[in-house]
């Protein structure tokens, strides 16, 4: 891959690009669902611990502030949602640093979608309705799995009540990393080794997988509750295609108070790593005080998708410039 | 030497891993939909050749390893060591162990350039070029008139290596082999 000023995608996979685009915004006109456009800057950012986001230093009518690009539009989104926007979509330029592959890059494009008074489930059937919509030819059928089932299944663990210790090693041996790497490490980190690892590429074979009862403390923005084994679960799901992971929706976080709290338990974990703190988004918090209605959103990964769609092996041949070359 | 965290390896750089000097071969970011990302990395052990995964936490760092390729000719050997001189006009000389050599022992040929891998100073790899003419020292006498497509036989070459070569190669004639896959290439 040699810099160069020509684009990575070809201009037939550019027109094949836009057509899909056309058929996703078909898609949402059809359903009543409202086209948006949030900022790509904002004055909070992305607590979760596993994201690096960028900023930038802007002369601002405050004078020079730290303005945030987005890592999802999430945050604006939430705030139309509370401003009683109704159901909305968008496609958002999104950016999180570092991430730079082949199924990744430091600026992509981000599918998100609330849908206020939907259940998970009616979300679940909708993005699967429209990857399908994409994808003409796949014909498989979506198959649900819950989390802790996966684990049983591939691992012979459980990802709840197996210990710390057994889980490092597991995770070191079938992770391929040193033994002792993970001496140290947390219970999610060894999890999500092993699901990225080990599970994540059986997933997607000829079907389209939906996961679901992730652990709680992998609820990220979602809300929590009590699965049928009286476990404490997200209430989220991830969707997968040919051991790729596609989207990621959850039953939203409305309570001004926990998502507070989870904000600060992300900077308190980021000082414990010795990360820098993300300044929170006060606004979104405001907006969640005034009210959000009961909402199931997702966001899901466009260029993934169009790249399984035009079965391309890099991302950045269904990008027009990639981050190498932009 | 300077760290490389996990976003600075790239095919080529050298690192150290387990106290040996690897390649990196490739690098993949995984990551799953929420939570910590790791890069599967693929290295080849410059001690051993052996090409291995391992994986490691998205933002860990390896040490550099202080590793060198040169271009050197081949001299002699005392049974022991085995000679190379610098072809960069220094006429330095380095000393190569058995174990670095390890299958070039039988592509070696006097005044032929070769690829040293040096760590720390020393040759811890020789890499023969891809091809190289060698003479035929002992092979079943040629039949006349076979050049055509046919069958093969066993030839042992000045360097020692044993190649199949066509049934009209005679003693004595120099051929071109290929030493990536030890296959017969042509009459030199």
């Amino acid at each position: 891959m040699t810099a160069s000023w020509q684009p990575t995608a070809s201009i037939e996979t550019l027109r094949e690009r836009a057509r899909l685009l056309a058929g996703v915004r078909a898609f949402f006109a059809e359903r009543g669902v409202l086209e948006v456009e949030t900022p790509i800057l904002g004055q909070g950012g992305s607590t979760d611990v596993h994201l690096v986001s960028l900023a930038s230093l802007a002369r601002t009518d405050k004078g020079q502030r730290r303005l945030w690009l987005q890592t999802s539009p999430e945050f604006h989104m939430k705030r139309l949602l509370a401003a009683g926007s109704g159901s909305i979509f968008q496609l958002a330029k999104s950016f999180r640093d570092g991430e730079i592959g082949s199924r990744h890059n430091i600026e992509f494009t981000m599918l998100e979608w609330y849908r206020p008074g939907f259940t998970l489930a009616q979300l679940i059937d909708e993005t699967t309705t429209l990857v399908a919509n994409v994808l003409p030819s796949f014909a498989g059928p979506v198959v649900h799995y819950r989390y802790r089932e996966l684990f049983h299944t591939y691992l012979a663990v459980d990802p709840f009540t197996t210990s710390i210790e057994t889980l490092r090693t597991l995770a070191a041996e079938r992770g391929q990393m040193s033994a002792n790497a993970l001496t140290e490490e947390s219970r999610d980190t060894c999890l999500d080794l092993l699901m990225s690892m080990v599970i994540e590429p059986t997933l997607g074979q000829n079907e389209l997988s939906v996961v679901l009862d992730y652990p709680a403390s992998q609820a990220a923005l979602a809300r929590r509750h009590q699965d049928a084994d009286g476990e404490w679960v997200a209430s989220r799901f991830e969707l997968y295609l040919n051991g790729v992971e596609l989207a990621n929706g959850y039953d939203e976080l409305i309570d001004a108070e926990e998502q507070r709290l989870r904000f600060s338990e992300d900077n308190a974990e980021r000082r414990r790593l010795g990360l820098p703190e993300v300044d929170v988004d006060e606004q979104l918090l405001a907006a969640l005080d005034h009210g959000m209605p009961e909402s199931a959103g997702v966001a899901l990964g466009i260029d993934r998708l169009i790249q399984l769609a035009l079965g391309k092996a890099r991302l950045e041949d269904v990008l027009t410039f990639s981050t190498a070359n932009c | 030497m300077a760290n490389y965290s996990t976003n600075e390896f790239k095919g080529g750089l050298k690192v150290m891993l387990d106290g040996d000097p690897c390649s990196i071969v490739e690098n993949e970011l995984v990551k799953p939909g929420k939570g910590q990302a790791f890069n599967r990395v693929k290295l080849r052990n410059l001690m051993t050749g052996r090409v291995g995964e391992r994986t490691f936490k998205s933002g860990d760092s390896l040490e550099g390893a202080d590793v060198m390729d040169l271009e050197m000719e081949y001299l002699y050997t005392d049974g022991d060591m085995w000679y190379f001189m610098k072809t960069d006009g220094s006429f330095e000389q380095y000393a190569v162990e058995k174990k670095a050599l390890g299958d070039t022992e039988k592509w070696l040929k006097e005044q032929v350039p070769y690829i040293i891998t040096l760590w720390n100073d020393k040759a811890i790899s020789v890499t023969p070029p891809n091809f190289i003419e060698l003479e035929v020292v002992e092979t079943d006498p040629g039949l006349k008139g076979d050049t055509a497509q046919g069958g093969s036989k066993p030839a042992t070459l000045s360097s020692g290596a044993v190649v199949r070569v066509p049934l009209f190669i005679n003693q004595g004639e120099v051929l071109k082999i290929d030493t990536r896959s030890g296959d017969y290439v042509s009459r030199a």
